[in-house]
């Protein structure tokens, strides 16, 4: 009936235009036609945007971090609310997701000193600033400042972020490496997850595109691969050798796709590892980085938690670091890192702030990448700010080193401990074994499950885990990702905790979480 | 030499087909001649405060607060910072999830969310609900994802205004989807042309395009033509005949420079058109806080709103939305105050609408002396900026001029901003970059630079203009009829 009457008005507007031939915009002609159209129609067809009718890939794609038990959560976190004493708990604790500062972390001063007086600029000619701010804040923001065309911080900035922002953070780079970097290789963007999907644009053109991920990864990979069309490889990570990258599964994983048509593009390395937080032993890494040289691979090296390391034996490495001191350059290898402010001692998720920097690329490639960029004109000053101070941290002798020190130090040896007190935590439970969290911020515990919970979950469609981790949740408010989110060997159960609740409230989750476990174990033993 | 993994011929070729000509061949060049020492005065993008621009003062304190909430303690603030900024910084807090350096709800945060939706009930006198508003960093990455949402194929078509922002044609493009042109008629002061949008609509059914939305800028950019409720009624009426979403990018609806057709919103109309319209007709409207009076480009504030989506389909919004965890808070708290500014009676009111006012007073008459600058300008026709902060003029190039460019490799209009950018340091965008007619040839510039250097530069362009016209002509007094 619609698609009739369009017509029927389409004829009308054709004809009256055509009569009159008026060069004046026809609105007016099609008023009554239009009208006498409108009326004649009922709403025959569905809507244009409808769940039948939107990208397949969105539907696809998931993303269990913010999945359907943080919905639960939210829901329960209202009764508590409207209902309280409906619960056996009186607060819901988010441990599904790396948020430190929504868990009461504080951010480090003297970065929120420098930010604070970046975004409002006007106050530095005022004497009483320095009565509120410290003398090298203030240093530090004049300088920034003058890094920013016109000290217009509110105003779009080059699209691969503000050159001596760049500068610096090359400069910063180099310092960790004993590499040098370049600011044209950095594209500042509003955190990390940006950068990867970028990345991710570039190089699927179809699902016979492969990217090989490992197992479990963060959900950002799966769900970004999903979203440009392409296909996930993925690349087992081995749990009985605490989360082992062994390069024969990755090349295993790599033929077994090739066989099947499956061009492999590039290989995703989380270091360290997230939700596994195992730190690559260098070893490790040549040999990834021997095997992307040989196999043709972009090494894509999400590297955020590099400031996240608990373990005394193990240290952070760059993988281009890694890439150099093997004496390969430009010519050998294609390789990107990523760094975010999200994580670290700063834990500045909120921010956006991170970027990757982009070596092994031809010119044109890179022409590509900075047009893709240039759509979004740039990312969030502050946020490139911030990246800024990450990756340029006050220096002794500096008025606020002390300071930072301190605090840097402070929350650095307090998620070591929260590490290992959840971690010997989840080891005493019966049925459950627990890797070493070595970096990152997360524990993923296996649960070996009794048959009878497994076969609970499956009378009410659930996945084991997500069916332990729901039953969690209800009885003691604690939210956990089940390891379906992120992958894991098929038979195996794990979920995702992190280690971030305050220091003060470790004893108490541990002893809601055991008080729990002990139960389920109860009801469902064999 | 062994094929590298991402050579070029390997890309992406929704990537490789993309073109953005706002920082494109102009930009790199305008950028090469600054180093070299040129002085460059950059029209090309829409970025106030990079040509002076000052920030509202009171957005800066707050946000300032929010960064450095130790400061909120220290019984010296009050030297600094006017007491209702930081009372504002804390109602600002305590809508967070722990301050600025938490992810927030994947949408923003709900308080904010709720500021807006006032905002627009305020602005339309219809309510709105803060459920089916998203922030998002900047109203680009909006409009990306909602185009994502939409395009399943190259068989998916948009309708986009031509000439238009050319984020339309590159998201597009990188959604693997296809642009389905309307053009809009520049003598009619670029107003709407429903036959030709008609016939756009047929020739991309009969190519097997199925048109799944249209997108519309009010006002316009980089026309800056502002649409009456009547062209709005039709263009509503239209999507609901043809089945499509309407985009309504609505970003520049605090900059209108004339007062025969001020902002209306497409919600407000639509709701005023009552049933079945009201109730089927798909619609996600955007904003931002990077232009109005704000100009706060750098934050990445932005929202979209959407009418009359199913449930299911906003949850599939929200789930990918949720991949990129949250927009950023500072730009989510910027968007707040916009919509929520201070009040009558607040310490720093009347400071918010002088600076406020300064700012669009002086944008309307720089509107006026650009026009009417160009329009003084030989074989230049330059159609009034009603609104936005573009002036898109007509340079009716002469023949010799467009074989030229050809012999050059140039497109005519960029060969012509090319000689403009480096006789005067005026850095504009080619109107090829936004689409124009066939052999119609414009340029984008912005209303931006300071009022007093404004002469200075109108009197640099009309130098060069004239200079190249009797260069490239081969008679003088060409007829402006």
């Amino acid at each position: 009936m619609r698609r009739f009457a369009t017509e029927r008005a389409k004829k009308l507007i054709v004809g009256s235009f055509l009569s009159s031939r008026s060069p004046s915009p026809s609105s007016h002609l099609l008023s009554s036609s239009a009208a006498a159209a409108a009326s004649a129609m009922g709403s025959t067809q569905s809507p244009p945007v409808t769940l039948d009718s939107i990208n397949p890939k969105v539907i696809k794609c998931e993303y269990a971090v913010r999945g359907e038990i943080v919905s639960h959560a939210q829901r329960l976190q209202q009764e508590l609310q409207t209902k309280p004493g409906a619960h056996p708990f009186d607060e819901i604790l988010y441990c599904n997701i790396g948020n430190p500062q929504s868990l009461a972390q504080q951010p480090i001063t003297f970065f929120r000193e420098v930010l604070a007086l970046c975004d409002h600029p006007s106050i530095l000619d005022k004497s009483e600033t320095h009565a509120l701010f410290s003398a090298d804040a203030i240093a530090r923001a004049w300088q920034i400042l003058d890094l920013i065309p016109g000290r217009a911080t509110g105003a779009y900035s080059h699209s691969q972020g503000i050159k001596g922002l760049r500068d610096a953070i090359a400069a910063g780079i180099a310092a960790r490496d004993g590499f040098p970097a370049n600011a044209d290789d950095i594209f500042l963007t509003d955190g990390a997850s940006p950068a990867v999907h970028m990345m991710m644009q570039l190089l699927i053109r179809s699902e016979k595109d492969g990217i090989l991920c490992p197992i479990p990864q963060y959900p950002l990979y799966s769900a970004s691969i999903a979203l440009h069309g392409g296909s996930l490889v993925p690349y087992y990570l081995d749990e009985a050798t605490g989360w082992g990258l062994e390069i024969s599964e990755v090349k295993k994983q790599l033929e077994d796709a090739r066989s099947k048509g499956i061009a492999v593009r590039a290989i995703v390395v989380i270091n360290p590892g997230n939700p596994t937080g195992q730190v690559l032993a260098e070893e490790n890494q040549r040999e990834i980085v021997e095997f992307c040289k040989k196999e043709g691979l972009v090494l894509l090296a999400d590297e955020v938690y590099q400031e996240n390391i608990y373990v005394e034996n193990k240290k952070f490495n760059s993988f281009k670091k890694i890439a150099r001191s093997m004496g390969y350059g430009e010519q050998d290898i294609s390789l990107v890192s990523f760094q975010s402010v999200s994580k670290g001692y700063y834990g500045e998720c909120g921010k956006r702030g991170g970027y990757m920097e982009v070596t092994g690329f031809s010119a044109d490639v890179r022409e590509q990448i900075y047009k893709v960029a240039s759509v979004n004109l740039c990312s969030n000053i502050s946020g490139q700010i911030l990246a800024s101070l990450v990756m340029n941290t006050p220096k002794v002798g500096d008025e606020s080193y002390e300071s930072f020190i301190a605090e840097k130090n402070g929350i650095l040896s307090s998620l070591a401990r929260r590490a290992k007190a959840l971690e010997d935590a989840f080891n005493s439970l019966e049925g459950v074994t627990c890797n070493k969290a070595e970096g990152a911020m997360y524990l993923f515990p296996r649960l070996h499950l009794p048959q009878k919970a497994i076969e609970a979950a499956k009378v009410v469609n659930a996945a084991p885990d997500a069916f332990y981790a729901r039953r969690l949740l209800d009885a003691t408010g604690i939210v956990v990702v089940p390891g379906s989110g992120f992958g894991q060997v098929p038979g195996t159960w794990h979920f995702r905790c992190t280690i971030l609740p305050q220091e003060d409230k470790i004893p108490a989750i541990i002893s809601r979480l055991k008080a729990f476990h002990e139960s389920f174990m109860e009801e469902f033993h064999d | 030499m062994t094929p590298k993994p991402l050579d070029y011929e390997s890309l992406n070729e929704n990537v490789k087909k993309v073109a953005y000509a706002v920082r494109g061949e102009l930009y790199f060049r305008a950028s090469e001649l600054q180093k070299e020492g040129k002085k460059i005065i950059f029209t090309d993008v829409g970025n106030p405060h990079a040509l002076g621009q000052k920030p509202l003062s009171f957005p800066r304190q707050v946000v300032a607060l929010c960064q450095a909430p130790f400061l909120l303690d220290d019984p010296n603030v009050g030297l600094l910072f006017p007491a209702d900024a930081i009372a504002r910084a804390r109602h600002y807090l305590s809508m967070t999830s722990g301050g600025l350096g938490a992810y927030s709800d994947s949408r923003g945060i709900p308080g904010v969310r709720k500021e807006v939706a006032d905002f627009i009930e305020r602005r339309d006198g219809y309510p709105s609900d803060p459920e089916l508003i998203f922030l998002t960093d900047g109203a680009s990455k909006g409009v990306m994802q909602m185009l994502n949402t939409i395009i399943r194929d190259e068989k998916d078509g948009i309708l986009v205004p031509v000439p238009q922002y050319p984020l339309y044609s590159a998201a597009i493009s990188l959604c693997g989807g296809s642009l389905v042109p309307y053009y809009l008629e520049e003598e009619a002061n670029w107003g709407l042309d429903f036959y030709n949008i008609h016939q756009s609509v047929a020739a991309a059914h009969s190519k097997g395009i199925t048109v799944r939305a249209m997108v519309i800028i009010n006002p316009g950019n980089p026309t800056g033509q502002c649409l009456s409720e009547a062209n709005i009624r039709e263009l509503l009426k239209f999507c609901f005949q043809e089945n499509l979403v309407l985009l309504a990018d609505e970003v520049y609806q605090q900059n209108i420079y004339q007062d025969e057709r001020p902002f209306v919103s497409a919600r407000k109309i639509l709701f005023d058109m009552g049933p079945p319209i009201s109730k089927e007709v798909q619609l996600v409207s955007f904003h931002t806080v990077s232009k109005g009076y704000w100009g706060e480009c750098g934050q990445r504030g932005g929202y979209f709103e959407m009418t009359n989506l199913p449930s299911q389909t906003v949850d599939e919004i929200y789930k990918v939305a949720s991949v990129s965890l949250s927009p950023n808070v500072p730009g989510q708290i910027f968007l707040g105050l916009m919509v929520n500014p201070p009040k009558a009676g607040d310490i720093s009111y009347l400071k918010l609408v002088q600076e406020s006012k300064a700012v669009l007073e002086s944008l309307r008459r720089r509107a006026h002396i650009m026009t009417d600058g160009f329009n003084s300008c030989r074989n230049v026709v330059c159609n009034f900026t009603e609104g936005a902060m573009y002036s898109f003029p007509q340079i009716r190039l002469p023949l010799k001029a467009i074989e030229a460019a050809r012999k050059a490799g140039k497109a005519p209009d960029v060969f012509y901003c090319l000689k403009l950018l480096e006789a005067t340091g005026i850095a504009t965008v080619p109107g090829s970059g936004f689409g124009q007619k066939e052999g119609v040839f414009h340029l984008r510039t912005t209303i931006l630079p300071a009022e007093e250097d404004m002469p200075a530069i109108m009197t640099s362009f009309r130098k060069f203009n004239d200079e190249f016209m009797e260069q490239y002509e081969d008679y003088r007094g060409y007829s402006r009829m």
